[in-house]
């Protein structure tokens, strides 16, 4: 597990350290983003990064009203996305509620999409109102069912009273859990944060911590993935590189719904973190919606017009 | 294609129809000169058309078709109608905004992104911006009748021209005068558009007459016995020449001229918003801006930082074909303007400031100079002192906030002045010490026609824009600052 010595952990040396952080200018950091998102993104370019997309997508179901069946059937088109077409890529991870974990599992193995990842929502997500307990058994429950990933959420409240060491804490113990058996992703539920600066402060918490991703938002609050907060994080990860040396992750989650909104992620990772960035390893989009449009979009691309609706399957 | 290039995305230049030779727009008419300059697009070099040089008998001509429409119908009409042809004129530009926008990136260079985002909807809102006032200048501190000058001559530049002509003829026209405009010599084509927007709009002849050429046309105008007032933006070596020209003749005058403004970063800055504002500051338009942020002053203590992120967004700035759509910074305007920037930046060089470029490829063919910063610059420094009007950043340090004001105002000229802080107390009390007509708090560049905008010192006298802006155009208002 990595430590960085740039504190010790304690309260103090946390609120030390986040306190030297600059500010975001609200006007400065909303007027950058606006403009990356004029860029034009065309033709072969284009292509590029619908497939690039498509490959960063955590195909994401997170319903009460979730079943075995439709679970499945999210698998299967996260492995297949586009049934006629097997040059289109595989998405990036499963993304489902903790008692889902196994059944995806099984039947991505079962289908041949072993190198898929499963992501697991959990620390009582999406509002982590729950004991340490509750929220270290779910992630070991998760874990154990065959979770490569796990998607856990911060406590807001302890952030927006700035008891920043529980934060941190919660983060290092779950850390702890993930150990070597599951990459971690925390979720700083940025509509909750409110403030560019906030958000900032999160950001570096949750790296501090041990986030092999930082995440902006459960897709259950709104504002969720805004371009200005992406920027915020894309900013924090960069920095932080430049500190240790060590590369961190930023998953967008909640509102991006289609290929533009899309493109427009990429272009803001591109020239914010840089190209570096432009993996899946490194880049994940959060989404259920947006997948059937990227499809749509590459059909278009491929055909020289648009395809009905019903070429794109609705699972 | 393994990493992410972004293809060509070039603006269509099928919305605008250039015609092989353009005349002069005298008295509601294009009359064609006698003689003929070539208009070039500098992105290119190559030729776009030929626009007419005016002779002092055409300029005579617009004087007199100015000085009979003011005094037969645009003194006379009531000033609820006057708003009315300019409401309309900024309906038109709206409407007609893509093809304003192209032209002008085709003669200007600069990118479209800039044309279509800033230069032509900022132009339709001077023009709306004024048009409101036309019916309400008793009310803007003036007195209760303020009366026009009559003809006014207008001297404009080539950096922005679209946007140039409408801060000077909007503000006239509300305020009841009558106008000879001149364009600068390398850009004339959306004067002429905007000439032909006056037909369309049906503003009565004479209202607005352009006359294009070279400085010869100028000092026509300048000199001319029935102009009232001068308005110029330019140089500061010719606005020193045309201040001495009516110095006796009665005419009023504003002056828009050089600077060399100060962009200050104090260490408690929103740092990377403060990279995106000294970006703007200097590569905004080529750095081709009057206000530009030319003088970067950076607190000693985040010096280091400042430069590497500043080092890694330059990066990221996309050189090239200004017309499409995803280009940063476009060409410079003239092989002149070029021959200057270079010969300052050796300058630079020769006096020991170090230069730094970000790798880029520059076409080959057209006036192009790579975004270019040079640290280690002092006081004493040419580049410190001398207006380059390129994208060239000349970068000093300070200890103190006093030694900051105190560097930042060491220079003939004042015009605008950026302060990059998120202390609220810090910036009051800066923008208190600091001599600029314009001071920008954590941004840069920003323009908007509620607000005047003028110089210091050598930088010009008067304001455009804004209430302050009418009172050059009213001879009962009070001059300038």
């Amino acid at each position: 597990m990595k430590t960085y010595s740039i504190i010790d952990g304690s309260e103090s040396s946390l609120k030390n350290f986040l306190k030297t952080l600059p500010g975001v200018d609200q006007v400065g950091a909303e007027a950058r983003a606006a403009m990356l998102a004029t860029r034009s993104i065309k033709n072969a370019s284009k292509a590029f990064a619908i497939d690039l997309a498509i490959s960063m997508v955590d195909l994401t179901t997170l319903e009460g009203a979730d079943t075995p069946g439709k679970v499945r059937a999210l698998c299967s088109k996260g492995l297949r996305p586009d049934p006629t077409d097997s040059t289109v890529p595989h998405v990036g991870a499963i993304c489902v509620y903790n008692d889902m974990v196994g059944i995806a599992r099984k039947h991505l193995d079962a289908i041949g999409g072993e190198e898929i990842p499963i992501a697991a929502v959990s620390t009582a997500f999406p509002s982590g109102r729950a004991s340490l307990a509750v929220k270290i058994q779910d992630t070991e429950d998760a874990i154990s069912s065959g979770a490569a990933e796990i998607d856990m959420v911060i406590d807001r409240g302890a952030f927006l009273s700035g008891r920043f060491g529980e934060v941190f804490e919660e983060i290092q113990i779950i850390r702890g859990i993930c150990g070597d058996r599951a990459h971690l992703k925390v979720i700083l539920e940025t509509g909750e944060l409110v403030t560019y600066d906030n958000v900032r402060k999160a950001s570096y918490l949750a790296m501090l911590a041990g986030a092999d991703f930082i995440k902006t938002s459960t897709g259950k609050v709104a504002p969720a993935a805004t371009a200005p907060v992406v920027l915020v994080m894309l900013e924090a990860v960069r920095d932080f590189y430049e500190m240790t040396g060590t590369r961190i992750g930023v998953k967008p989650a909640g509102g991006i719904r289609n290929t533009k909104d899309a493109i427009k992620q990429l272009v803001l990772v591109n020239e914010t973190a840089g190209p570096e960035w432009l993996t899946p390893t490194l880049f994940r989009i959060g989404a259920s919606a947006l997948l059937n449009d990227l499809l749509q979009q590459r059909m278009k691309m491929r055909d020289g017009r648009y395809a009905s609706p019903n070429y794109v399957t609705i699972d | 294609m393994s990493i992410f290039e972004y293809a060509p995305a070039p603006e269509s230049q099928a919305v605008v129809t250039i015609e092989p030779e353009y005349g002069l727009f005298i008295n509601g008419k294009f009359i064609n000169g006698k003689r003929h300059f070539p208009t070039v697009n500098p992105a290119n070099g190559k030729k776009l058309s030929s626009i007419s040089q005016a002779s002092v008998a055409d300029v005579n001509k617009a004087v007199i078709a100015a000085r009979t429409a003011y005094v037969k119908v645009w003194s006379k009409m009531a000033p609820a109608e006057r708003a009315k042809y300019l409401y309309r004129i900024a309906r038109i530009m709206q409407e007609r905004a893509r093809e304003f926008a192209v032209l002008e990136t085709l003669d200007n260079g600069k990118p479209i992104r800039e044309s279509r985002d800033v230069d032509v909807p900022l132009a339709a809102a001077h023009f709306f911006y004024h048009a409101g006032w036309a019916d309400k200048l008793q009310y803007a501190g003036f007195g209760e009748n303020p009366k026009p000058h009559g003809v006014v001559g207008q001297i404009i530049p080539w950096n922005f021209p679209l946007l140039m002509l409408a801060w000077k003829v909007a503000p006239a026209l509300a305020t009841g005068n009558t106008v000879v405009l001149k364009p600068a010599e390398s850009t004339s084509l959306t004067a002429l558009l905007f000439a032909q927007v006056c037909q369309q709009a049906g503003l009565p002849a004479g209202v607005v007459n352009i006359v294009t050429g070279d400085g010869a046309v100028g000092a026509a105008i300048v000199n001319h016995p029935d102009i009232d007032k001068i308005a110029f933006t330019g140089s500061t070596e010719v606005g020193k020449i045309i201040a001495r020209s009516v110095a006796v003749s009665g005419k009023s005058v504003t002056l828009e001229l050089g600077g060399k403004g100060a962009n200050i970063v104090f260490e408690d800055a929103a740092i990377d918003e403060a990279v995106e504002g000294i970006v703007n500051g200097i590569f905004f338009n080529q750095g081709h801006v009057c206000c530009a942020g030319s003088r970067l002053l950076i607190q000693e203590g985040i010096h280091d930082e400042v430069i590497e992120k500043l080092k890694h967004r330059m990066s990221q700035i996309r050189v090239g074909d200004p017309m499409d759509k995803n280009t940063d910074l476009g060409a410079i305007n003239s092989g002149e303007q070029l021959s200057k920037i270079k010969e300052l930046a050796a300058s630079g060089v020769a006096e020991g400031a170090e230069i730094w470029s970000p790798n880029c490829a520059l076409p080959d063919k057209g006036f192009w100079f790579a975004p270019t910063i040079f640290s280690g610059v002092t006081q004493a420094h040419r580049i410190a002192r001398e207006e380059i009007f390129g994208p060239v950043l000349s970068i000093l340090t300070f200890r103190t906030p006093a030694e900051a004001i105190e560097k930042a105002n060491n220079t003939p000229f004042g015009l605008s002045a950026g302060i990059w802080s998120e202390k609220g107390s810090r910036i009051l009390w800066a923008s208190k010490h600091l001599q600029a007509g314009v001071i920008w708090a954590n941004t840069f560049n920003k323009f908007d026609p509620t607000s005047p905008f003028g110089g210091y010192k050598e930088s010009g006298w008067g304001r455009e824009g804004g209430r302050h802006g009418l009172s050059a155009y009213l001879a009962s208002g009070k001059a300038g600052k």
